[in-house]
């Protein structure tokens, strides 16, 4: 194949993109890169900062990122596996805890504990040189940590506790830039899609033309879940925290575990945790227990899914600015 | 020792991403120092001195802080040599988003954050441009989808580089970074070495002190804005 710099502009029609961030415009797209470059005079060039050597390397770079990006079919993870470290006081784990795809596991445990941190651990494919000292492994194998470094080929998708945005865009044009930095087919078609579910998740509805800075905390949440569920070609998952914002926690876990993904959830909501077949007891920083969910607890779970529509009517009466008379105890 | 230029707009974290990495350095034994470029005034040696950094102050007053820095810079490598450095950091602040410190060969970082806006990767010119390694900072402070978008404005804007999220409070990803500074080539001059990137030859009479407005007081390279369309 041709270098890059030797197709025309129509063959590979992401170059643009690469052109637009030296300021550059491209017209005529009939023309190679090189021949556009060589039309440019020296001292526009230098005006825009291009020096010709390092300008083509990274035009041959970009193009071969981009092929690599469309080839990507998402790496194959079968298992996560956690060698414990030691808790905040330095006391050994003593733990290895191996998780399997289609596996959703909770994490549970008290404000400050380091659940967080057990997720940023996961995140950060953690080698020993994290405070906790943990090791994650990869298919039982350590990973190949340069995947840390690499944006494309990104193993975890998390989905914070922090949901701030800072971006002068609107949600769609938001979504639609994410949906073009990963390359999907049809960005348009899914940032329409995305933005749907999301407001299905939500509370209160929101337009794609609001600003992301102007979403409530339900909303940004929301439209993360939906962007993860449909954006996300990563294998594992990191959930924390979703049931903070007025949300549909069950709709939102349905959407992002209904592919073959791996899904490490922290939580302090019961429904949550019962959904999920173990549970990671986190205290002082260490991994403190790991609980089976067992059938007994299921069957808890169908109690606490009726409790839960009880609360969320009364929830709803309250928004609709209702009243709540007569509520006791035979509620339960 | 080895040589890295550390540079990036103002407030980006610098100074923040080179303390936390010169602790993941001294873990590994390394002694690192830091010569500072500035225009006007800075406190960031104060923040070094703090952490026992050998540290050297450069200020440019006048000039741009990028020039001053080439005609400073092959002192403060002696300096660095003489005080027994395994690894000697620069850190300037882009001021003009054109001129760059980067020098061919010599480990050259540009540090930039999630909070400058979408469009800033493209505004920067050679600083980031032709860096080997990206770093983002702020990461905490925005989600992650947010920071996807970003990163990906800067991968367009150079595609060759190693792009990394460095969290300058915490030094979550310094570690990392230490590491990619210790791969670099071990120098004893920069004697004959070239610049990555010319830097604007801006000579006007403005740049001379002249402060009076007016056709009749712009000499030298002078250029014009097209007022037509
Ligand atoms: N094993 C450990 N050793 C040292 N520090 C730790 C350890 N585990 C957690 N920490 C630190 O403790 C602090 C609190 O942890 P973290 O934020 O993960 O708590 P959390 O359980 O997520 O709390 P919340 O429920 O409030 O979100 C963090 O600064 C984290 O880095
Ligand atoms: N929240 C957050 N703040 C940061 C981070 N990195 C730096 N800062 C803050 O940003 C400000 C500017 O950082 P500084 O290192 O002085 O920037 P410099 O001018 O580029 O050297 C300081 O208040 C830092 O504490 C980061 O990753 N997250
Ligand atoms: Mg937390
Ligand atoms: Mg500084
Ligand atoms: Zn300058
Ligand atoms: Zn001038």
């Amino acid at each position: 194949m041709k270098k890059a710099a030797d197709r025309k502009f129509s063959e590979q029609t992401y170059m643009t993109d690469f052109f637009e961030s030296f300021g550059l415009k491209i017209d005529n797209h009939e023309i190679t890169p090189a021949e556009y470059v060589r039309n440019i005079p020296e001292d526009k060039l230098e005006d825009l900062g291009i020096d010709p050597e390092n300008f083509f390397q990274s035009l041959e770079a970009f193009a071969a990122d981009f092929e690599a990006m469309m080839n990507d079919k998402g790496m194959d993870v079968n298992s996560l596996t956690v060698i414990g470290g030691h808790d905040k006081s330095g006391n050994p784990e003593n733990v290895e805890l191996t998780i399997s795809k289609g596996d959703i596991i909770c994490i549970v445990g008290p404000t400050g504990s380091g659940k967080s941190r057990l997720l940023a651990d996961i995140e950060w494919l953690a080698d020993g040189d994290t405070p906790t000292g943990r090791r994650i492994l990869i298919n039982g194998e350590k990973p190949d940590l340069s995947m840390r470094y690499s944006l494309e080929h990104k193993l975890v998708a998390q989905l914070s506790q922090n949901m701030n945005f800072v971006m002068d865009l609107t949600a769609e044009e938001f979504v639609m830039m994410h949906a073009e930095s990963r390359l999907v087919e049809n960005p348009a078609e899914k940032t329409a899609l995305i933005i749907e579910q999301a407001n299905m998740l939500a509370g209160e509805k929101f337009k794609p033309d609001t600003p992301v800075t102007s979403l409530s905390g339900g909303q940004s949440r929301a439209l993360m879940i939906a962007d993860t569920a449909f954006l996300s070609k990563s294998p594992v998952v990191l959930v924390d925290e979703i049931e903070n914002a007025g949300i549909d926690r069950k709709k939102a876990l349905e959407l992002l575990v209904k592919e073959e993904k791996l899904v490490l959830m922290a939580t302090h909501d019961p429904i949550l945790a019962l959904m999920g077949s173990k549970r990671i007891v986190i205290k002082n920083g260490g991994i403190n227990e790991i609980i089976e969910t067992t059938g007994e607890e299921r069957k808890s779970l169908e109690a606490l899914r009726k409790l839960d529509e009880k609360l969320l009517a009364m929830r709803n009466i309250l928004r609709t600015g209702g009243r709540l008379d007569n509520i006791d105890d035979t509620i339960i | 020792m080895k040589f890295i230029t550390v540079s990036g707009p103002p407030s980006s974290g610098k100074t923040s991403v080179i303390l936390k990495t010169i602790d993941a350095l001294a873990s590994r034994g390394l002694k690192t120092g830091v010569v500072k470029f500035d225009c006007l005034t800075t406190d960031d040696d104060k923040l070094y001195e703090k952490k026992g950094v050998p540290v050297k102050k450069g200020l440019s007053g006048a000039l741009c802080p990028d020039h001053f820095f080439v005609s400073n810079v092959e002192e403060c490598v002696r300096w660095g040599t003489d005080k027994g450095l395994d690894i000697l950091i620069s850190e300037s602040a882009g001021l003009c988003n054109r001129c760059s410190p980067h020098i061919k060969d010599i480990t050259a970082v540009c540090v930039i954050d999630n909070l400058s806006g979408v469009n800033t990767p493209k505004k920067i010119g050679p600083m980031l441009k032709s860096a080997d390694i990206v770093i983002i900072t702020k990461g905490d402070i925005v989600s992650q989808a947010e920071r996807e978008v970003f990163a990906s404005r800067v991968k367009i804007a150079n595609p060759a580089a190693t792009i990394m999220n460095v969290n300058g409070i915490t030094g979550q990803g310094a570690y990392e970074l230490s590491r990619l500074f210790i791969s670099g080539d071990e120098i004893e001059t920069l004697k004959g070495r070239m610049l990555r990137f010319s830097m604007p030859s801006a000579l006007c009479s403005y740049c001379l002190g002249e402060r009076r407005i007016g056709d009749t007081y712009q000499m030298g390279n002078v250029r014009k804005m097209d007022m037509e369309e």
